[in-house]
C-alpha cells in the first residue's frame, strides 16, 4: 500500500486544485461526522412562527449604541397586499451568540433586554437561521449539515458496493469464460441499454412506495448500486481475461493453486489500482443520482435529510422567488461533486501512463 | 554555373525542457539545377533536421541560423505564412513512411485534387484529369480507378508511389526526399529508385535525397555529402566518395557494408557510439572513435570542405 | 438490435413482479377507477396465469402496438408515448447540436493554445459545467429567468412548458420562435453537462492528431492553414467524438429525463416519473423500452456516422 499512499500524496503535492480539492472534502466529511454537534439546531426543531424566515441578521450594536457580542433579534411576520411575507425585527430584547452551548458548537443564550425595555411575556422565539428556515421553521443550515450524512456517504457506500458486485461478475465472467461469460456479458448489456434514468424509474416502480424510513436508505443504496455495476463488470472481465493469458497467472496454476485461489488472491489484485480511480470518478455520479432521487421525491424522505430532499422544497419556481435561501443545498451538493471530480482526475492522470496533460 | 540551392552554414536548434539542443551546427553545400544531392549519415546526425528545416517544417521553439538561398529566395528567414508560398510550389518533401502520411479518410484522388487546385486554376474536372495522369506517371496501373481508393486500400509501395505524385505535382523546383524507401520491402525499394530515376529526367528535377543507406545513394546520386554529429565530414561527386573516401568516418561506413568493401576480409565496424547532441566531442566530432586522431583533432574543428568538396579532416585516408 | 430490446422487456417486466401485488392493485383501490375496465384489463392481460405466460400476452400485444392502457391519463399508454416523445428527442437533439457546436470551437481552440490561458480556462470551465449537477443548474436557471427582465424582442424567459398558452393563434413562424424560447433553458442545461466531456475529449483528439504525419505532409504540400486544420486535423480528429456522442447518449437521456420534470418540459421522462408515482406499470414500462429504443436509436446513428466520417469502418 505504501507506493501507491506516495503516489497520492505527489499527485495532491503536484496538482493544486486536487489539493483544494482533498481538503474541502476533508471538511465536508468531517461535518457530517460532527453535525448534530456543528448544527445549532436538531433536524426537527421547528418554529412555525418563524416559517419562510430569512437568514437572521448579526447585530453587533445595541439602539443606544453600545457594542455587544453579536447578537439576533426575535422576528414576526404579517402579510402585505400581495400576500407577501414581511418580516419585522423584536427590537424589546436580544439574543447573544454562545458558542458551545447546550451540546452544539453555536446557540443563543437568554433573551437580555435591550436598553430602556423589558423583555415582553412570554418570550418572543429568537431563532438562529444563519442560512433561512424552511416552511416549517426549521434551520437550513441544521438541516444542510445533518443531510450531508446522508449524500455524501450514500455515494461511497453505493460505489463500494456495486464495484463489489462487479467483481464478482466481472471476475467469474473473466475467468471461468463459455456460456457463463456470455450470459453475465449478455446481462450486462441489456442493463446498460437502459438510460440511468429509467432505470431509476423501474427500481423504483418495483418496491413499495411507502417507506419505513430506516429501510428507506438502505433501498436507494441498493439501487444506486444497480445503476453502475454493469459497465465495470465488463471492464474487469476483460481485465481478467487478458491476466488469464498472461503468463504470472501460468506459473501460479503450474504451482498447483486452485482456480477459486487463483482468482481472488493473484488476478483480482491486480485491477485494485485501476478500481480504485474509477470508484474515486464514479462517486460524484451516485451523490447526484441520489439527490436527483430525493429531488423527485422518490428517495429520501421527510423526517430524514439529505441535500436532494432539500432540494425538493425549491422545486416550485414561484417559491424560489420568496426564499432563494433554498437554493443553498445545491451549493453544497456542487461543491461536494466538484471536489471528487478534480481528486478523480488527479488520481486517474497519476496513475494512467498515457494520458496526456 | 548558378546553383540553384545554396546552404550556408546551416544551423538548427531545437526547445527543450532542458534548454536549446543544437542538432545541426554549421552545415553548408550547394546544389546544381536537375543535380542530385545525396546526404547520408546515421540516425542523430542532424539530417532530418536539415530536411526539415528547408521545407519550414521544424516544431514550434526550434531556432535556424546561416542562410539557404533558393533561387534567391532566403528560406531561414521566411514567417509562416510566406512558407505556405513556397512549399509545394518551390519545395516539396516526400516523407519517410508511407502508411501515415497519407490522411486516411480522404481518397487518392481527393488528396491530388486538393493540391493540385491549390497551386493551380484548375476546374475539379481539369484537375482529376491532371490527378489521373500523374498517378499514371508514377506507374500505378489502372489510374483513373485508383483515384477513387483510399490509403488503406493501397500497398505501401503504391502509397509511396502517391506521396511521389503529390509532392511533384505542383512542380517544385526541389524535391527533399528523407528517408523515402527505408520503411519499403527491398524489391519495392529499387522500383521506387527507378521511378524516381525516371521521374528526375522526365522532368529535369532537382533532388536532396536523405538515408542511411549508402547501397540506395549509390543508384541515385551525383553528389554525396557525408553527415556527423550535426557536421558535413565529407563531399564531393559520388563514384569518388563511395570507391575512395577520404574521411575516416565514410571509410567506417563503407567498410561495414557489405558490397562497398573488397569481397575479402570481414566487416569492419566503427568502434563507440555515435554521440548525442548533448555531448558533442570537441574538435573533430569523429576523434573519439577515429584511429587516426592526435591532438589536434582533439582541440580545433577541421575546416569544412569547400565548394569543390573534400573531407573536413586533418589526416584523411588515401584510396586503399 | 430487436434481442437487445426483448431482454430490456424481459428484465422490465422480471423487475417489476418483484412489486408486491400485481400490476393492478393500486387501480383496484381506486374509486375513480371502473371495476369493469379492470376486470378487462385482467382477462386480456391474464394476470391470474403464471409468469412466463403473462411475459408472452404482453409481448405479443406489444408487438401489435397495443402497449397497455394508462389508468393515469386514461388513454392507451402508446397514445401518451406518441404525444411526449417529441418532445425528448427535439430537447436531446437541440441540446447536442448546441453542445458541439460550443464544444468543438473550444476544444479545437484549447488544442492550438495549448498549456496558455485559454487552454486552463476553459478547462475549469469545463470541469465546472461537468460538476453541476443539471437539476441545480436548471433551478438556478429558472430562478435567474424568473427574476430577469424581459428582454426587448424576446419577451419574458418562459419558465416551463414546450409552448405559450397563445401558441394556436400564432403563425408558423411565430410558433417556431415560441418553441425556441422554451427550448432554450432546459436545452442550456442540458448542453452544458454534455460541453464538458466533449471539450475535452475534442481538444485531447485534436492534439493527438495535430502530431500525425498525415497533417506534417499537408503542410509540407504548401495546404493552406485552414485546410489542414479542418480537412486534414480535425476530421480525424472527429472520431473520437463520435464514439462518445453514442456513450454519452444515454447519460443524455438520463439528463433530459430531469430537466424536463424541472422545467416541465412535456417529454419522456416527465411521463416516467409521473407513471412511477401513479404506479401506473404499462406506462413505467413502456418508457423504459422507450428510452432503451431512443439508446440504441442513438448509437446507431453515431454508427453511422462514424462510417460515413471514416472509410475505414464498414457497418456490420
Amino acid at each position: 500500500m505504501n507506493p501507491a499512499f506516495r503516489r497520492f500524496r505527489s499527485v495532491l503535492a503536484a496538482n493544486a486544485p486536487a489539493r483544494i480539492s482533498f481538503w474541502v472534502l476533508a471538511a465536508l466529511y468531517l461535518a457530517a461526522i460532527f453535525a448534530p454537534w456543528l448544527a445549532p439546531y436538531a433536524g426537527d426543531d421547528e418554529s412555525r412562527a418563524c416559517s419562510w424566515a430569512p437568514p437572521s441578521a448579526l447585530h453587533v450594536r445595541e439602539t443606544d449604541g453600545s457594542w455587544h457580542v453579536p447578537f439576533v433579534r426575535a422576528v414576526s411576520y404579517t402579510f402585505d397586499d400581495d400576500a407577501l411575507r414581511v418580516w419585522t425585527e423584536d427590537s424589546t430584547c436580544r439574543f447573544p451568540l454562545r458558542f458551545l452551548h447546550g451540546g452544539h458548537l453555536l446557540g443563543l443564550g437568554e433573551a437580555i433586554a435591550s436598553p430602556g425595555q423589558r423583555v415582553s411575556d412570554p418570550v418572543p422565539a429568537g431563532r438562529l437561521y444563519l442560512l433561512g428556515a424552511d416552511a416549517r421553521g426549521r434551520d437550513l443550515l441544521s438541516r444542510i449539515l445533518l443531510g450531508s450524512r446522508v449524500s455524501l456517504t450514500i455515494g461511497v457506500v453505493g460505489v463500494a458496493i456495486s464495484t463489489l458486485i462487479a467483481l464478482v461478475v466481472g471476475g467469474i465472467a473473466g475467468f471461468a469464460g463459455g456460456w457463463a461469460d456470455s450470459v453475465l456479458m449478455r446481462l450486462c448489456e441489456v442493463v446498460m441499454l437502459v438510460p440511468a434514468f429509467y432505470l431509476l424509474m423501474l427500481l423504483r416502480a418495483a418496491l413499495p412506495l411507502d417507506w419505513d424510513s430506516r429501510v428507506v436508505y438502505f433501498y436507494i443504496i441498493l439501487i444506486l448500486s444497480f445503476l453502475g455495476w454493469a459497465g465495470l463488470a465488463r471492464i474487469l472481465r476483460g481485465m481478467i481475461q487478458s491476466l488469464r493469458q498472461s503468463d504470472f497467472l501460468a506459473a501460479s496454476r503450474a504451482l498447483g493453486l486452485s482456480p477459486w485461489r487463483i482468482l481472488w488472491r493473484h488476478a483480482l489484485p491486480q485491477t485494485f489500482g485501476f478500481l480504485s480511480v474509477q470508484a474515486t470518478l464514479s462517486i460524484p455520479g451516485y451523490i447526484v443520482a441520489e439527490s436527483g432521487l430525493s429531488l423527485l421525491g422518490l428517495g429520501i424522505q421527510d423526517p430524514q435529510t439529505s441535500w436532494g430532499n432539500l432540494l425538493e422544497e425549491a422545486m416550485s419556481i414561484a417559491e424560489i422567488r420568496l426564499h432563494p435561501w433554498t437554493l443553498l443545498p445545491g451549493v453544497f451538493l456542487f461543491a461536494a461533486v466538484l471536489s471528487w471530480n478534480l481528486l478523480g482526475d488527479a488520481l486517474r492522470d497519476a496513475f494512467d501512463p498515457r494520458s496526456l496533460s | 554555373m548558378s546553383a540553384l540551392l545554396s546552404v550556408e552554414d546551416l544551423g538548427v536548434s531545437f526547445a527543450t525542457p532542458e534548454g536549446p539542443l543544437r542538432a545541426v551546427d554549421g552545415i553548408s553545400f550547394s546544389l546544381e539545377r536537375g543535380a542530385v544531392l545525396g546526404l547520408v549519415g546515421e540516425s542523430g546526425c542532424g539530417k532530418s533536421a536539415t530536411a526539415s528545416a528547408l521545407c519550414g517544417l521544424l516544431p514550434p521553439g526550434a531556432r535556424t541560423t546561416g542562410s539557404a538561398h533558393l533561387l534567391g529566395q532566403e528560406l531561414t528567414s521566411l514567417s509562416e505564412p510566406s512558407w505556405r508560398s513556397v512549399r509545394g510550389r518551390r519545395i516539396s518533401m516526400v516523407f519517410q513512411d508511407p502508411m501515415s502520411s497519407l490522411n486516411p479518410l480522404l481518397s487518392v484522388g481527393e488528396h491530388l485534387v486538393e493540391t493540385l487546385r491549390t497551386h493551380q486554376e484548375l476546374s475539379r474536372t481539369a484537375a482529376r484529369t491532371a490527378a489521373a495522369e500523374w498517378l499514371r506517371r508514377v506507374g500505378i496501373p489502372d489510374p483513373a480507378a485508383r483515384l477513387a481508393s483510399f490509403p488503406h486500400e493501397l500497398s505501401g509501395g503504391m502509397r509511396q508511389r502517391v506521396m511521389i505524385a503529390l509532392a511533384l505535382c505542383p512542380g517544385p523546383d526541389l524535391l527533399v526526399a528523407d528517408e523515402p524507401t527505408t520503411a519499403l520491402d527491398v524489391t519495392i525499394q529499387a522500383q521506387i529508385l527507378d521511378l524516381l530515376a525516371t521521374l528526375r529526367k522526365e522532368l529535369r528535377m532537382t533532388m536532396i535525397f536523405i538515408t542511411h543507406d549508402l547501397g540506395v545513394v549509390e543508384r541515385v546520386a551525383d553528389r554525396i555529402a557525408v553527415m556527423y554529429a550535426g557536421r558535413v565530414a565529407e563531399e564531393g561527386p559520388a563514384a569518388a566518395i563511395l570507391s575512395a573516401p577520404r574521411h575516416p568516418y565514410t571509410r567506417g561506413l563503407l567498410d561495414s557494408v557489405p558490397g562497398f568493401r573488397p569481397r575479402t576480409g570481414r566487416l569492419l565496424s566503427i568502434p563507440g557510439a555515435v554521440p548525442s547532441p548533448r555531448d558533442w566531442p570537441s574538435g573533430c566530432r569523429f576523434h573519439p572513435r577515429c584511429a587516426h586522431a592526435d591532438r589536434i583533432c582533439e582541440e580545433t574543428v577541421p575546416a569544412a570542405p569547400g565548394p569543390e568538396g573534400g573531407a573536413a579532416c586533418f589526416h584523411p585516408v588515401g584510396a586503399r | 438490435m430487436i434481442p437487445m430490446l426483448l431482454g430490456v422487456s424481459l428484465l422490465s417486466f422480471l423487475l417489476l413482479q418483484l412489486s408486491p401485488g400485481d400490476p393492478l392493485s393500486a387501480q383496484r383501490g381506486n374509486p375513480q377507477v371502473p371495476d369493469a375496465l379492470i376486470h378487462r384489463i385482467e382477462t386480456e392481460y391474464g394476470f391470474d396465469k403464471p409468469v412466463p405466460e403473462q411475459y408472452l400476452l404482453w409481448l405479443s400485444r406489444t408487438l401489435r402496438g397495443d402497449l397497455g392502457y394508462s389508468f393515469k391519463y386514461k388513454r392507451p399508454v402508446a397514445d401518451v408515448i406518441r404525444e411526449r416523445v417529441g418532445a425528448t428527442l427535439l430537447l436531446a437533439v437541440f441540446s447536442s447540436l448546441l453542445s458541439w457546436l460550443l464544444a468543438v470551437p473550444l476544444g479545437v481552440w484549447a488544442a492550438l493554445r495549448r498549456g496558455q490561458w485559454p487552454d486552463r480556462v476553459v478547462s475549469l470551465t469545463a470541469f465546472v459545467g461537468m460538476s453541476l449537477p443539471s437539476f441545480f443548474l436548471a433551478l438556478l436557471l429558472l430562478f435567474a429567468a424568473s427574476v430577469a427582465p424581459p428582454l426587448p424582442w424576446f419577451g419574458r424567459f418562459p419558465i416551463g412548458g414546450l409552448v405559450s398558452p397563445e401558441f394556436d393563434q400564432f403563425g408558423p413562424w411565430a410558433r417556431i420562435g415560441d418553441v425556441l424560447r422554451h427550448i432554450l433553458i432546459p436545452g442550456l442545461v442540458l448542453a452544458v453537462g454534455g460541453v464538458a466531456g466533449l471539450q475535452r475529449v475534442s481538444r485531447g483528439s485534436m492534439l493527438e492528431t495535430l502530431r500525425q504525419p498525415y497533417v506534417l505532409a499537408a503542410r509540407a504540400r504548401g495546404l493552406s492553414q485552414r485546410s489542414v486544420l479542418w480537412r486534414h486535423a480535425f476530421r480525424n480528429a472527429a472520431n473520437p467524438l463520435i464514439t462518445l456522442l453514442g456513450f454519452e447518449f444515454s447519460a443524455l437521456l438520463s439528463g433530459a429525463a430531469f430537466t424536463e420534470i424541472i422545467t416541465s418540459w412535456p417529454g419522456l421522462g416527465l411521463v416516467a416519473l409521473e407513471a412511477v408515482r401513479a404506479k401506473d406499470l404499462f406506462l413505467v414500462m413502456a418508457t423504459v423500452l422507450m428510452g432503451s429504443f431512443l439508446l440504441l436509436a442513438g448509437n446507431l446513428l453515431s454508427d453511422i456516422l462514424h462510417a460515413w466520417n471514416d472509410p475505414r469502418v464498414k457497418l456490420s
